[in-house]
């Protein structure tokens, strides 16, 4: 069967750390960082390698900062 | 020469608001003034291919005409006193968004809803500003239906030369008589837009965006200093005023429109009675020709303001002469016009029996 | 960062980028804030159709005043209220262009309601993006004409009174009666489908403007976190849960010929 292989690109200087991508992950693969950004919020971060690439995170993404890919291992 | 015409100053305004190449004209009927919307309504589109459109509310129109000088093209509204106050507050955005347009204010009676005959009680309103904000508009003045079909083409090359709206100052006696006119030929209408404006993005070149906002205050201070340098550009370079037999005046008769229109006939009067008597009438009244009053002043006896008001423009008249002369004021309200034998007797009263 | 999966980076597995059409600008909004995510997929549409040398915005006073810093299209800034008179003047001398609003709810259905409905009446042929977020964001949420009963905001402190405050407004089924109006829609963003939908909904409105069948609104209920003193999934669940059923989602007018 065809597994789909994921993961997202992250600019963490333009995330605020609002939390809706990490809700909108169906594979809670998204966590809040313990670190701060630049602006001091802290920031969207992968938590784990269960990303399917199913975008959910960037439709939500307010500030347009997430990128997604996204590969169809046969 | 032009083609000649009898025509309604409403209609000549809008006749030369077709032949100037106008784009687009957004109004809202209001007595004095609704014939212009209703002489456009007949055929400047088919003739012109403008856009004629009555709105529902002057608020809308004055928005209007934003958009459609934003995005480059000759707008204009026009309107009368209760319909101009509500445009202030698109006024104040389009000077500061620096948009040229041409409005026309042709005044009546007020204040409140006043009366539909004429008078000049916007004045204030016109050139102290009206909207909020430091900013001005090039007050062109008519005193008869020709300045009414002239103002519009210079009203159109003031505001793109300075980006800057242009205001009409007429009255319902203007816009209501009917004059022998000479109208411009038919200018073709724009098919070039300025670099600034919002016609849709231009491919490898950044957008343009037209925006009256500066949340930062050291930022917004310098719109107002480029505002305020533009500002005394047109004060050096846009004065525009008529005189009559000033050369030997001990006396000046001073208006504007329509009260200048009547001074004149009242400074005939007078001049036959043996009273040396001049006239100043400013055709813009922002930018004001304080130079004149103030150089003329030197040797007079006095002044005499008339307006359709309560006293407006006169106070513009005694900043200008500075207390080198006495100025006096006659005015009638609430449409009433001030007579020329009324004039005279103000005239008598205050400079001849008075003993001044 | 920790990248998992970094193996698959590469232009052929792209999934989702932001589009070309945002510019560089971070967004000024609040965390969580529904504008962004608006902004973005309508600056998505106009990327896919091609138009983004086409199109002219219009954006009012708000929060949202500052979209001219965010989508790379020819913008214009309008009054409060006086977006759709602005976008009117525009539309009417620039007939060829797609000309959006993008609005919020007191400047659509308060201060700007004969704006709105006059723009509607006469068929004009641009889009509303109108943004329902139940309150007046940028001046520190006061009470909105959209405003549910009994809902709490600093000029309704003890949640809005209907009997002396009026009822919150329906604006979109008022107007969609109206024979100019082509499409009055009502989706939301605070779920990944309903994020799909509103794109799909955007997508037809420009598309309908193409065709100039009239008036296009498209409403879209949305959260402001920071003045419901709550957390930007917290204000997504109270649209879910308090927004949703008195705004309910789904078109509300679609033109019969397509
Ligand atoms: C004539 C005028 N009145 C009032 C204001 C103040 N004001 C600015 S934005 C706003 C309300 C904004 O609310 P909304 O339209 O719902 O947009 P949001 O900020 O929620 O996105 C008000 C009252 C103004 N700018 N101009
Ligand atoms: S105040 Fe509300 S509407 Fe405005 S940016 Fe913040 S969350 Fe968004």
């Amino acid at each position: 069967m065809a597994k789909l292989t994921g993961t997202v690109v992250i600019d963490i200087e333009h995330c605020k750390g609002c939390e809706l991508c990490i809700d909108a992950c169906p594979e809670k693969t998204l966590a809040l960082s313990k670190s701060i950004n630049k602006v001091g919020y802290r920031y969207a971060e992968q938590a784990n390698d269960n990303c399917t690439g199913c975008a959910n995170c960037s439709l939500m993404c307010p500030d347009s900062v997430i990128t997604v890919y996204r590969k169809i291992n046969k | 020469m032009g083609e000649i015409k009898l025509m309604k100053g409403n209609e000549a305004l809008a006749e030369a608001m077709i032949r100037e190449g106008c784009d687009a004209y957004f109004g809202y009927p209001i007595t004095p003034q609704s014939e212009v919307l209703e002489y456009l309504s007949i055929d400047a589109h088919k003739r012109t291919g403008m856009v004629v459109l009555q709105s529902e509310s002057e608020v809308s129109a004055i928005n209007m005409v934003y958009g459609a000088a934003a995005a480059g093209k000759r707008v204009m509204t026009t309107s009368s006193s209760p319909g101009m106050s509500l445009m202030q507050e698109g006024i104040s955005y389009i000077a500061s968004a620096e948009l040229p347009c041409v409005l026309a204010n042709v005044m009546r009676g007020g204040p409140g809803l006043g009366t539909i005959q004429p008078s000049q009680g916007d004045y204030f309103q016109s050139v102290k500003g009206g909207g909020h904000g430091d900013y001005h508009m090039i007050v062109l003045a008519p005193s008869s239906v020709q300045e009414m079909v002239n103002y519009v083409g210079l009203g159109f090359e003031l505001a793109e030369k300075y980006r800057t709206p242009v205001m009409l100052l007429a009255d319902g006696a203007i816009g209501q008589m009917m004059e022998k006119v000479e109208l411009p030929d038919q200018k073709p209408r724009k098919t070039v837009f300025p670099d600034w404006a919002t016609t849709g993005k231009i491919a490898g070149k950044p957008r343009r965006y037209i925006t009256s906002l500066n949340i930062k205050p050291e930022e917004m201070e310098k719109i107002n200093h480029i505002l305020q340098n533009k500002y005394a550009e047109i004060t050096k370079n846009e004065v525009r005023y008529v005189t009559k037999n000033i050369e030997d005046a001990e006396y000046i008769f001073t208006g504007f429109g329509l009260g200048a229109r009547i001074c004149t006939k009242a400074m005939e009067i007078a001049r036959e009675k043996g009273y040396k008597v001049g006239m100043i009438r400013p055709q813009t009244v922002w930018p004001f020709p304080t130079e004149i009053y103030n150089k003329t002043s030197k040797n007079l006896k006095g002044i005499l303001c008339v307006e359709m008001n309560a006293g407006q423009m006169v106070e513009d008249v005694k900043l200008s002469v500075n207390g080198q002369c006495p100025v006096e004021f006659y005015g009638r309200t609430g449409g009433m016009l001030p007579s020329p034998d009324e004039i005279i007797e103000k005239f008598e009263e205050c400079f001849i029996k008075g003993g001044k | 960062m920790s990248n998992f999966n970094s193996d698959i980076i590469s232009p052929e597995n792209l999934v989702y980028k932001k589009p070309s059409t945002l510019t560089d600008t971070p967004l000024h909004y609040c965390p969580g804030c529904g504008h962004g995510t608006v902004h973005k997929l309508l600056m998505e549409v106009i990327e896919e159709m091609g138009i983004q040398n086409d199109t002219i915005g219009v954006a009012p006073v708000g929060c949202s005043v500052f979209a001219y810093h965010y989508m790379d299209v020819d913008m214009q800034e309008a009054a409060h209220g006086r977006a759709c008179a602005v976008a009117t003047g525009i539309k009417r001398c620039f007939p060829e262009r797609y000309v959006f609003t993008y609005q919020g709810d007191g400047d659509l259905a308060a201060i700007g309601t004969a704006e709105t409905i006059h723009a509607a009446n006469r068929g004009e042929n641009i889009l509303t993006i109108f943004i329902n977020n139940g309150i007046y964001g940028m001046t520190s949420g006061q009470m909105a004409p959209t405003t549910l009963e009994g809902m709490v905001t600093t000029t309704s402190p003890h949640g809005r009174n209907v009997k002396e405050q009026g009822y919150p407004l329906k604006i979109s089924d008022l107007i969609a009666p109206l024979p100019g109006v082509a499409y009055v829609t009502r989706q939301s963003v605070h779920k990944p489908a309903n994020v799909r939908k509103l794109k799909k909904a955007i997508k037809q409105g420009l598309e309908y403007q193409k065709k100039g069948l009239g008036y296009c609104m498209i409403e879209v209920v949305s959260n402001c976190p920071s003045n419901l003193k709550i957390s930007a999934l917290e204000a997504n669940k109270f649209v879910e849960n308090e927004m949703l059923p008195f705004y309910p989602l789904g078109d509300i007018k679609v033109p019969e010929v397509k």
